[in-house]
């Protein structure tokens, strides 16, 4: 029992990095029909940043606050400079370019950074909480607790305001959205922007745990991808959830199974509930048009 | 008909027959191999992808699967690498069959999920199975015999690898041009609309599906045999996404193209190695600039500029 919890403790702060990665997937899909696989590299930039900012010395919540907005910076260019001007292009084209994208920063980030493995100190200090049995890391809480924060920040966020509003109706349809004013370009931008602030919180959250570096953001881009379409594109509680049942899986496969095929099982568990429900657990039924 | 398809062959062949005069040295002609290898695989992706319309992120699964053929067949079963590589296309036209059905149900990027996570259990297992595979560090691949002469040096590589593709080539051209081919293009613009013409979708996706997994087997084998070793890598996602940008960046749809994207991704990393660490930056800068400003792909792309100046 202390063993399953300890396992079911350890899955759920990694599905929640997880599902942090899928919901800045399904922001940017949302407003752009973009599969953004750069996203991993935004958690990579907000780790990684946050640990070189803090070895020069600034304050960790100050490094983390620069790192987060260096990050939001780099998200917003990727869709000026490079999806922006590619408008018009077939969807194939903008994931290459995406994928361009990921390889250019985690290139980048091999000269600006270093390629060693880097560690955070943990929020707070202090050593494991014993609970039931199991042994619960502080920082497994403070990954817990920003992860819901932040979910229900946007939840806020997209229900009340108006800017949110615009946001829902660009998804919902670009160009009725236009034509009752929304400027669908500004959506897009700021759906890159708040996809890397996002995905800087969950890079600085997880680095303590896990480690981070320059090439960390390709498996969290797999993982957060899976999770994302795990739980149907496009659908925010579907990423919520397709996050944290990946994060399940992989680690009751490994502590109950084999760590070795951890990974294995949970794409097998995918693939089943796909061929099951091709629109993924929560995606909307799309009716082809001819 | 068939006289039009042979002509636009010979461009091809005239590259693989005239390439190695402008060689100054062996290292070309093992980059030259390399470019045919990758082309055979991308030009049987492209099948897939340009032609159906059926993304596969999985592909590298193949190119594994007939890597390990020659590599496991030989050293635990003395069976000859030619065979072997037969057997790899066999049986990954057979695992194709098998997961193609359920697979191919999928669409667009629930395709894309799909066919990663195939290609990511194929890899996990080459990786694991180290009694059989020898694990993350892979094993070493006996040199391919045929009939008591043995393929050995870059430039008999280039010539093996170069008429395999030629061949590759005119087969996906009579490919597209037969009934088969415009059905997989009518499924590419609207599956429902195929459907209404009678088209029995399924079974050409997974038709397609088979030969292009089973090009991605021959590279595979290939590849394994040209360098003596093979590792996970070669079955891993990256390599999947390697395959899927050279389709792209060569132009979806345009075979010579896929020839054009599997050069221009050999060649541009040895190329860049002379900028050291700045590398996989400038990769990543170069291959979004050309989706940029050609965004259907190369060949595609500059076919039709050429289209306009001649109406000017």
């Amino acid at each position: 029992m202390a063993e399953l919890l300890q396992f079911v403790f350890s899955g759920l702060t990694v599905g929640a990095i997880y599902a942090l990665v899928a919901l800045g997937f399904t922001l940017i899909y949302n407003a752009s029909d973009i599969i953004n696989f750069a996203q991993g590299e935004f958690v990579m930039l907000g780790g990684m940043t946050t640990v070189f900012l803090s070895l020069a010395g600034v304050p960790l919540p100050l490094a983390a606050l620069i790192a987060i907005i260096v990050t939001t910076a780099i998200g917003l260019a990727l869709h000026r400079l490079a999806i922006a001007p590619a408008r018009g292009a077939s969807p194939v084209a903008l994931i290459m370019i995406t994928i361009g994208a990921s390889i250019f920063l985690r290139g980048v980030a091999q000269i600006v950074f270093d390629k060693t493995f880097h560690s955070l100190p943990p929020l707070f200090s202090g050593g494991p909480i014993r609970f039931g049995g199991a042994t619960i890391l502080p920082q497994s809480l403070v990954v817990l607790a920003g992860s819901a924060v932040i979910v229900v920040v946007l939840w806020l966020f997209v229900d009340r305001t108006m800017l949110g509003k615009a946001v829902i109706a660009t998804a919902a349809n670009r160009l009725a959205a236009r034509l009752i004013g929304v400027d669908t370009r500004r959506i897009v931008d700021f759906s890159f922007a708040v996809s890397a602030a996002v995905g800087a919180i969950a890079g600085i959250l997880i680095t303590p745990i896990t480690l981070t570096s320059y090439d960390a953001g390709t498996l969290l881009a797999l993982k957060g991808f899976a999770a994302a379409m795990l739980g149907g594109i496009g659908s925010a509680l579907g990423a919520v959830v397709g996050g944290l049942l990946i994060g399940m899986i992989e680690a009751l496969s490994a502590g109950y199974l084999s760590s070795s095929y951890k990974d294995a099982v949970a794409f097998v568990i995918i693939l089943v509930v796909l061929v099951a429900m091709p629109q993924g657990l929560f995606g909307r039924v799309k009716i082809e048009r001819v | 008909m068939l006289k039009t398809r042979l002509l636009s062959a010979i461009p091809v062949v005239a590259i693989v027959i005239f390439l190695p005069l402008c060689f100054p040295s062996a290292y070309y002609y093992r980059i030259g191999a390399l470019v045919f290898i990758f082309g055979l695989a991308v030009v049987g992706l492209n099948l897939l992808m340009g032609f159906a319309g059926q993304v596969s992120l999985g592909h590298a699964g193949f190119l594994g699967i007939g890597a390990y053929s020659v590599a496991i067949g030989p050293v635990y079963f003395g069976a000859p690498s030619w065979l072997c590589l037969l057997a790899g296309v066999m049986l990954s036209g057979a695992i194709a069959f098998a997961v193609g059905r359920p697979i191919l149900k999928l669409k667009g990027h629930y395709l894309a999920i799909g066919t990663l996570g195939f290609g990511l259990l194929i890899a996990i297992v080459l990786t694991n199975e180290a009694d059989w595979t020898g694990g993350p560090d892979g094993m070493s691949v006996p040199g391919l015999m045929l009939f008591g002469w043995r393929a050995h040096g870059s430039d008999s590589w280039y010539w093996i690898s170069g008429i395999t593709f030629v061949g590759g080539f005119v087969l996906a051209l009579n490919l597209m041009e037969s009934p088969t081919g415009r059905a997989l293009q009518a499924i590419h613009d609207s599956e429902i609309a195929a459907l209404v013409l009678g088209i029995d979708v399924a079974r050409k996706k997974l038709t397609v599906f088979i030969i292009s997994a089973m090009y991605a087997s021959v590279a595979g084998s290939f590849l394994a045999l040209f360098n003596g070793l093979v590792t996970p890598d070669m079955a891993g996602f990256l390599r999947s996404i390697e395959l899927v940008a050279m389709v792209v960046l060569g132009g979806m749809g345009s075979i010579f193209g896929s020839l054009v994207g599997a050069a221009v991704l050999v060649v541009l990393p040895q190329v860049l190695t002379v900028f050291h660490e700045y590398e996989q930056a400038l990769l990543g800068l170069i291959v979004m600039v050309f989706m940029i400003f050609l965004r259907q792909g190369i060949v595609p792309s500059v076919a039709s500029v050429l289209a306009g100046w001649r109406k000017c």
